[in-house]
């Protein structure tokens, strides 16, 4: 096998932003100012469930200082039957809007009903607080279980089934001879509860509706193209009469792909003739914009006397919140997805309640259903006597490995990242003490390719301006560059990064799916080999020669030999600038696996649990800036770790947030985790030139079955519900 | 947040007589509690009175035989690097350093988290147990609380129109003596107490001399338990005598169930908080 050397990949360069963020000078959205810029208001919704019987705005229009109010009323008339579709999967239109601001009934406590564009803040607060709403409080579903239930309270008329939007069914093999070969079988019910992604940045937008038809957007967005399509639809114009201006972004795990302000602000600057900007507040942020679903899992695996999965069957509830659209089906497709399993059914269901309408959040679907197979493998490889990773090596899947939900896998990390758990030095140390407990899981997250657009310009001193549209919450700015250096053999310094509007780069999809180093940087690669295309052409011209090499950052051709500085200062003489381009809508995305190790101590008389060590290992594929790969890692995990040990939205019977600050929803900080020990493993991706894999995602799906089997061998005792919270470990 | 008047007076009577003409006036020290509820709608106000420019307000003092008195505006971190509340009240070093985190700890007070009467209040179990007093000053005077005395509700105390909180005095500790406060949170750090205890005892001759034990988020008010208490006086130090006293505090606790923890996990964390909490007390009597 050759092994490819590299001069600037798999080096760790100080990231481009990085001056920026630490002096303070990045712009996000809440630090934007406008001239003539007034501040918008919402009102939500107290109940989880009503109808709005009368809506009167009129003293709040009427209120000095107020400059325009909006309701659902405001939007322009569109069928309700129209279907839009930004990439990641396609939705109603009506949906999108009824969540925007309500119509007719609100469907969660936080539901968005109007809005008001005032002179500023407190007062736009004011005016809120003077729009008058009747409503008729209707019977409220809070999960997805009591939904399903016969007699329940419907949200929507003319779903499928009552509450069910949606049923999946993926299925293989002869499941009933499947379970009859095992020599065990387990089956088991997990629940998880709603969690939110915690960003820090609270969403924001701001828009000016110019005279000329055109509305402007700056927000906070993990895809400018989405946001601006999105709010294109809502608005029913053409996306060319929207430009969206992405502000840094403050953190988005999947949560920030929807839109939720920027049309509002756009029909309220589009009344006040004024920019129009709206920042929401934390508890708007818990309460108003997309949370990850709360769930119910069943899983049932049957495995023979040599440790081979023979059946295995999955039950899975999601709970969408508001409108369809729960990550039920990601969630069905990775129940199994990390094992060779000839008979297989799994069944997803897709049912509305009265919580926000959920979004996706880092692997979305994934850590829920993981968390009833891995744990379920647990408890097999405890009665079968077998080294629990040992279990998964037995059954790891493998290039050519077909998934229940239909594709073959191609090449895959399954088995390099468990020989990798089971060779660290954590799995072969010792446990501490008493009262601990060692849990290992795996997970898998498919990645995903969609279009991306990006030119590189060469400048005469021998550095290269990117121009980009992916919008940067990872390091993205330095591990796209750091792509083109290598092909253009400079240093990552000598690549200037720029995120630009939806005006000034080709369509760049979301900064979502773990796609953006490998699909982005495809673009990167692509646009520095058009360049070296057309700097060959310019050596060619000086040296009065056709063939022309490049190799390690030098254009050679005989004794003729220029460095990419050199040429580059020749440029100007050679017929003028030179400017290298791709859009490209790769499919050979490459899935990770990830694989975490943990140990935990429990408190028995407090039932507190402390995270003594972990170690998270995952195949990246090719590691572009492995400091930035770590950090995903140890991200994943952190919110993994949080999701299985406290977080939650507690809600009262009413379905009110009770704890809806950062304050009581309990996710955890720095010093409840020791510094998160991570391995890469790298398997490359046959569909990038690097073999690059995405990393975002993978990451979080092992923590929750890795804790809970950790939590297991501590106490001596299984939970079945997530959060794992010190009361549930004591059974109070 | 809706628009209100500031004012910092400089002297004690100034703020009496603004509190007495405007009854409504919010009082601000290190605003960790107050700007929250504000912006949040919880409280409003028409008028705030920073209380931070009145030097009384920011005294801290100790004299060996008359305690310690500690201005109602003094933020946490002058006590958590105070020297002599390192040596003398340890427990109380602690648990300023408890309150929020580190940039919290500059603005917010002991006096702030005693007037804003919260049931989960960390310093207020631990007050008691070292007997301290709410110094208060008013249009009638001055006069002097135990802060066992001083929550009378949740967010509600003992301050009458035109009465603010002055200082707060704990006695100088008694030879043979400790304190200890224990809270449960699930995280490690910035939380809100689901059960705190907060204990002090005195030993000769290995036997308890006096005793004071108060616990948090598990009633209405901060509770003090003197029967738990008293259950220790004349009793020699053992494992038994502990556990017998955290059984009285737990008995005495009423909590109710929320976000933060179920009354049945809070009212198993009574004992297991006192008991630990007292046998900190213990070790720190002894080594006195």
């Amino acid at each position: 096998m050759s092994v490819t050397t590299y001069n600037v990949i798999g080096t760790r360069p100080i990231r481009h932003d990085g001056a920026d963020k630490v002096t303070g000078r990045a712009l996000y959205g809440a630090d934007l100012q406008l001239a003539r810029m007034v501040h918008g208001a919402v009102l939500r919704s107290p109940h989880a469930h009503a109808r709005i019987l009368r809506l009167d705005t009129t003293k709040a229009a009427a209120h000095p200082g107020v400059f325009a109010v909006v309701t659902a009323a405001d939007f322009p008339p569109a069928p309700t039957d129209k279907i839009v579709d930004f990439g990641e999967g396609d939705t109603l239109l009506s949906s999108l809007r009824g969540n925007i601001l309500a119509s007719g009934k609100v469907l969660y406590s936080g539901h968005a009903v109007a809005a008001v564009a005032a002179v500023n803040a407190h007062v736009a607060a004011e005016a809120v607080a003077l729009i008058e709403v009747d409503y008729e409080p209707l019977p409220c579903v809070l999960t997805a279980p009591a939904a399903m239930a016969p007699g329940a309270p419907l949200l929507h008329e003319g779903l499928a089934n009552g509450n069910v939007a949606e049923y999946v069914r993926h299925e293989i093999g002869d499941l009933a001879a499947g379970f009859a070969a095992a020599t065990v079988i387990v089956e088991r019910e997990l629940n998880t509860a709603t969690v939110h992604q915690g960003y820090i940045e609270p969403q924001n937008a701001t828009a000016f509706w110019s005279s000329d038809g055109r509305v402007h957007i700056w927000c906070s967005t993990q895809g400018s193209f989405v946001a601006r399509d999105a709010s294109a639809a809502v608005l029913d114009i053409p996306v060319s009469q929207v430009r969206v201006t992405p502000m840094e972004i403050g953190g988005g795990f999947g949560g920030k792909i929807n839109v939720y302000l920027e049309p509002v602000a756009a029909l309220l600057s589009k009344k006040a003739g004024r920019p129009v900007k709206m920042v929401m507040s934390r508890r708007d942020v818990f309460t108003g914009t997309g949370p990850t679903p709360g769930s119910r899992v069943r899983v049932k695996i049957g495995v023979d006397a040599a440790g081979k999965i023979t059946a295995a069957q999955a039950w899975l509830a999601y709970e969408a919140g508001a409108y369809p659209g729960a990550m039920v089906g990601p969630g069905a497709m990775t129940v199994f997805a990390c094992y060779d399993i000839e008979n297989v059914l799994i069944e997803g269901f897709d049912v509305v309640v009265n919580k926000p309408s959920t979004a996706a959040y880092r692997a979305p679907g994934a850590p829920n259903s993981a968390l009833a197979t891995e744990t379920v493998l647990d408890e097999i490889a405890e009665k079968l006597g077998i080294d629990p990773l040992e279990l998964r090596l037995r059954n790891a899947a493998k290039e050519g490995t077909r998934r229940a939900d239909g594709p073959r896998y191609k090449r895959i990390g399954c088995v390099e990242v468990i020989e990798a758990m089971k060779a660290s030095a954590h799995y072969n140390a010792p446990l501490p003490g008493p009262h601990c407990g060692r849990g290992v899981a795996i997970g898998y997250w498919f990645n995903i390719g969609l279009p991306s657009s990006a030119t590189l310009s060469v400048n005469a001193d021998g550095t290269v301006n990117l121009i980009e549209g992916s919008t940067d919450i990872g390091g993205s700015r330095t591990s796209l560059s750091m792509q083109g250096a290598e092909v253009l053999g400079i240093r990552a310094e000598d690549v200037h990064p720029t995120i630009v509007d939806t005006d000034s780069v080709g369509y760049t999809g979301v900064t979502g799916g773990s796609r953006t180093t490998f699909a982005t940087g495809l673009a990167v690669y692509e646009a520095a080999q058009d360049v070296v295309t057309q700097m060959k052409a310019r050596a060619a011209t000086l040296w009065g020669t056709k063939e022309v090499e490049f190799s390690n950052g030098t254009f050679s051709s005989g004794s003729n030999s220029f460095s990419f500085a050199q040429l580059a200062a020749q440029l100007g003489a050679t017929g003028g600038p030179v400017v290298g381009s791709a859009a490209v809508n790769p499919r050979g995305a490459g899935g990770s696996i990830a694989g975490l190790i943990i140990d935990l101590k429990v408190d028995p008389e407090t039932g507190k649990t402390d995270v003594l060590r972990v170690t998270s290992v995952q195949d990246a594929g090719k590691a572009i800036h492995p400091a930035y790969v770590e950090g995903q890692m140890q991200g994943g995990t952190a919110q993994g770790i949080g999701w299985a040990l406290n977080e939650e939205y507690f809600m009262d019977g009413s379905g009110d947030m009770r704890n809806s600050s950062y304050l009581d929803y309990r996710m955890p900080t720095a010093l409840d985790l020791p510094m998160i020990e991570t391995i890469i493993v790298e398997v490359p991706n046959p569909g990038h030139p690097f073999g690059v894999r995405g990393v975002g995602e993978a990451n979080i799906v092992p923590p929750l079955p890795a804790v809970a089997n950790a939590l297991y061998r501590a106490i001596g005792r299984r939970l079945h519900s997530v959060p794992m919270n010190p009361a549930t470990i004591l059974n109070l | 947040m809706k628009a209100f008047d500031y004012t910092a007076p400089v002297t004690l009577p100034e703020a009496v007589g603004l509190l007495v003409s405007q009854p409504s006036a919010r009082l601000l020290a290190g605003g960790t509690d107050l700007i929250v509820q504000l912006r949040s709608g919880r409280k409003e106000a028409d008028l705030v009175i920073d209380i931070k420019k009145i030097p009384e307000l920011n005294a801290l003092e100790f004299d060996p035989t008359a305690g310690l008195t500690i201005g109602a505006a003094v933020p946490c971190y002058r006590l958590t690097s105070h020297p002599v509340i390192q040596s003398h009240f340890p427990a109380l070093a602690e648990v300023a350093s408890w309150i929020g985190g580190t940039q919290i700890q500059g603005r917010a007070s002991l006096g702030g988290n005693l007037c804003n009467a919260a049931p989960s209040a960390d310093s207020i179990p631990l007050l008691i147990a070292l007997g301290a007093s709410a110094l208060i000053a008013g249009p009638g005077g001055r006069r002097s609380v135990a802060i066992e005395d001083f929550c009378t509700a949740p967010g509600r105390n003992q301050l009458a129109t035109g009465e603010l909180l002055v200082a707060i005095h704990i006695p100088a500790p008694a030879a043979q003596s400790g304190a200890a406060y224990l809270r449960f949170i699930p995280r490690n750090e910035m939380d809100i107490a689901v059960v705190g205890a907060g204990v002090s005892v005195s030993i000769a001759e290995g036997v308890f001399t006096a005793a004071r034990i108060a616990l948090s988020a598990v009633a209405p008010t901060p509770l003090f338990v003197p029967a738990a208490g008293a259950a220790l006086v004349g009793q020699p130090v053992s494992p038994a005598a502990l556990e017998a006293a955290a059984q009285i505090a737990q008995a005495a606790a009423t909590p109710i169930s929320d976000m933060r923890g179920t009354a049945a996990y809070r009212k198993h964390l009574c004992a297991v908080m006192t008991r630990r909490a007292l046998e900190i007390a213990v070790t720190r009597a002894q080594e006195n």
